[in-house]
């Protein structure tokens, strides 16, 4: 194998103007062959895992499966025609509303702990690691965590009181303040991976500007201003467009939580209730596809508000 | 063969082959349709090896399930079973049961909609014939065939700590939900305890009051009525459970903060006095005693009532079975799976050692009953010709009778953290029901 990629990667540096049917035809076999072949192990898992279980959903979304019986008959769009008929099963993306707040908060708290922690400040690393943690727990033991966080007596309350507020609210009780509390989960659960895009976009951002900026006399505001921000902007939308799209689709941290009970249902836990409670597999499908397509549509206008321009600082 | 063309002519293109092969893995076992598990005269003549799959995590663990093998090969020594306990036992089956392998004896999913029976499961024998013997027959029969065999069966009604509510001043059973709810008034002034424990976090016990369907009409057709009328109608059995439960609530009767309750956390609770009440059923009692052997109290003080309500001066409680034990249609060894669940529900032990009601008709009472007999509780098997219709409906309409999702809604709006009113909640569920059932069935 060695081998041929050599002979594959060598005429490509050396000789780039040689003529094509110069080649002879082994050669160019193998060069037009070797992408695939190394692409081939990521595509059979990406199309096994992703593509055809996706392609698969879009067909079951036109039939009324219910997810066990052997039969199933084509229904035409008779689930999307149910789907866009009763529009209290959109009525769960107010949640969503919450996490898009809370997403708000999450980006800039992490902009801000990025850029102070992109100058040289004491235990550097030390913080790095500290924000960065919560985003490598797995999701459902983050429940678990923040449901004994929030127990009546449990740990919140507890170190409320340690600072003398004495709390006896119920923090999943009302809907207003479950979502709350769940929005602020996700928010430290999600903080960190926000924090390291930025940091590794404001530490591409060539040292030679800062002290420049520095000898011009700019404080750190005008730093950040001037220098950071249009210098991370292409990840900072890229991390709105990933807010959007989360904030949409929130799902393991309230189900495991609260079950989409006291008015936390979002639209993911209503599609997977659809499917696995009421076995109504073929509308569950459907309510997937189009929750695909309205991320995709969001995306898309996000896009064109806000084009993606060519960042050129110096 | 008719849906594969139909997915040809929606989807084109690259997608053609991805869906061409999952529609190929959706659904099997049609093909052997309609077979039966014979029970074998010779028991020395039974052999294979079948596998058992079974939600009981904690006897395959702890050896248990060994035992009743080994007990079971005395009679059947040429045949081998193994066990496979699955924790998240529902939605596994449920996956496995797309192809030909989920075991050789299962207990059936809840999913599985009744008239798919004779698609998945070898029949048992004929209703005329298994229901002199057995209870529970009606539960899984199709088109007079028996598919199923509970190997027993539970009792649903309130848990409660005997020495709490005496001590609140409250020996007899309360009769009405008004007097019950003055019960749990008077344990919340006079001790310490909760009066009720919702266990709303862990959602499925909330389910349980469903089982009291039957149990305030002392109506052995009120599963017929759930399917052709509005179960949420006054005076009808949910609604009289469903005010109960909202009344208790409401009234302040309930833990403090139920977004946080904890099913494991609570069986201690209960057994140490914390805890007065918990609606769930005669099966809970075994593992309330094992928490009171844990927490070194008195598992003599856990009690069992039945629904506050009275026909005729009388309580009524009705029978309904567990996990339906099955034989897979796909099965090589036929006749030692059936081998197997005749002898589990007759020989066994197993409902004795759950404290339960047997499902061989004649059989004694197990202990936990022993006051519903003294106090003549009328014991009713309800039937379930219309079991299938009303799971139907229920997921037609999205209401999830059997699903914690509206009675978690109902403890809410009982608390204030959901607007609403009672009436017009229960009425609206009814409102869904009843439409539900027009189109249901077709």
């Amino acid at each position: 194998m060695t081998d041929t990629t050599e002979k594959v990667a060598r005429p490509k540096q050396a000789a780039p103007p040689a003529p094509k049917s110069a080649a002879p035809r082994k050669v160019r076999l193998w060069r037009g062959l070797t992408p695939w072949l190394f692409l081939a192990a990521p595509l059979v898992l990406l199309i096994t895992f992703t593509y055809a279980p996706v392609a698969n959903m879009v067909a079951y979304s036109f039939t009324d499966w219910d997810g066990v019986s052997p039969e199933l008959s084509y229904t035409g769009a008779d689930n999307y025609v149910e789907l866009f008929t009763r529009p209290e099963l959109f009525e769960v993306f107010f949640v969503s509303g919450y996490y898009l707040a809370a997403s708000v908060v999450q980006i800039a708290a992490a902009l801000y702990f990025a850029t102070i922690l992109s100058f040289n400040v004491r235990f550097r690393n030390f913080f790095k690691g500290v924000l960065f943690f919560p985003y490598l727990i797995n999701g459902v033991a983050i429940g678990f965590v923040f449901l004994y966080f929030f127990q009546d007596g449990g740990t919140l309350d507890s170190v409320l009181r340690l600072f003398g507020v004495e709390s006896d609210k119920a923090w999943l009780g009302t809907s207003t303040s479950a979502n709350v509390s769940l929005a602020g989960v996700s928010v430290w659960r999600y903080m960190g991976l926000n924090f390291v895009l930025f940091l590794g976009a404001i530490q591409s951002i060539p040292g030679e500007l800062y002290e420049a900026a520095e000898l011009d006399g700019a404080n750190r505001w005008q730093q950040f201003r001037h220098i950071i921000a249009p210098g991370i902007r292409p990840i900072l939308s890229l991390s709105v467009i990933l807010s959007i799209s989360g904030s949409l689709s929130v799902f393991e941290i309230p189900y495991i939580m609260t079950g989409g009970a006291t008015g936390t249902e979002t639209f993911v836990i209503q599609t997977v209730k659809l499917a696995f409670q009421f076995n109504k597999t073929g509308l569950a499908s459907a309510a997937a596809v189009v929750l695909l397509l309205i991320i995709l549509a969001v995306t898309w206008v996000q896009r064109r508000l806000v084009p993606d321009e060519k960042v050129d600082l110096v | 063969m008719n849906r594969r063309t139909t997915h040809r002519t929606t989807l084109a293109g690259t997608l053609l082959a991805a869906v061409l092969l999952a529609a190929g893995c959706t659904g099997s076992g049609g093909a052997s349709q309609g077979e039966d598990a014979k029970a074998a005269d010779d028991p020395d003549k039974v052999s294979g090896t079948i596998k058992v799959l079974t939600h009981r995590t904690d006897l395959v663990q702890d050896g248990t399930m060994k035992k009743y093998a080994a007990e079971f090969n005395k009679t059947y020594p040429k045949v081998k079973v193994e066990f496979e306990a699955l924790t998240d036992y529902e939605g596994e089956v449920k996956i496995r049961m797309n192809t030909e392998n989920y075991g050789d004896v299962l207990m059936i999913p809840g999913v599985i909609k009744k008239n798919d029976y004779p698609k998945f499961f070898a029949s048992l024998g004929t209703e005329a014939e298994r229901s002199k013997k057995y209870l529970f027959t009606d539960f899984t029969t199709v088109d007079d065939k028996v598919y199923g065999q509970s190997p027993m069966g539970a009792v649903p009604g309130f848990l409660y700590n005997k020495r709490v509510w005496e001590e609140a001043g409250i020996t007899d059973w309360p009769t009405t939900p008004a007097e019950f709810i003055a019960g749990l008034k008077a344990v919340k002034s006079k001790t310490d305890a909760v009066p009720y424990y919702t266990n709303f976090k862990d959602m499925w016990p909330l389910t349980q009051w469903t089982y009291i369907n039957g149990s305030v009409s002392c109506d052995e057709q009120a599963t017929t009525r759930l399917a052709e009328g509005n179960p949420w109608a006054k005076g009808a059995d949910l609604r009289v459970g469903d005010t109960l439960l909202h009344d208790i609530v409401r009234e302040g009767l309930i833990e403090k903060d139920p977004t946080t309750t904890n099913w494991e956390g609570s069986k201690p609770k209960l057994v140490k006095g914390e805890i007065a009440t918990m609606w769930l059923g005669s099966w809970a009692v075994i593992q309330f005693q094992a928490a009171a052997k844990e927490a070194g109290s008195n598992p003599d003080d856990i009690g069992f009532m039945p629904f506050p309500a009275q026909v005729d001066g009388k309580f009524c409680a009705t029978m309904s079975p567990d996990y339906n034990q099955a034989v897979n249609i796909n099965s090589d060894h036929k006749e030692a799976a059936r081998a197997w669940i005749d002898w589990f529900t007759d020989k066994s032990g197993y409902a004795d050692d759950n404290l339960a009601l047997s499902p061989v008709k004649g059989a004694p009472l197990p202990d936990v009953l022993k006051p519903y007999e003294a106090a003549d509780v009328k014991l009713m098997e309800l039937d379930d010709a219309q079991g299938a219709a009303v799971k139907e409906i229920d997921n037609q309409s999205e209401v999830g009778i059997y699903k914690p999702d509206y009675r978690q809604d109902l403890v809410d709006l009982a608390r204030g953290a959901k607007d609403g009113s009672l009436d017009g909640f229960l009425d609206d569920l009814g409102k869904r029901w009843t439409e539900a059932a027009k189109t249901a069935g077709s």
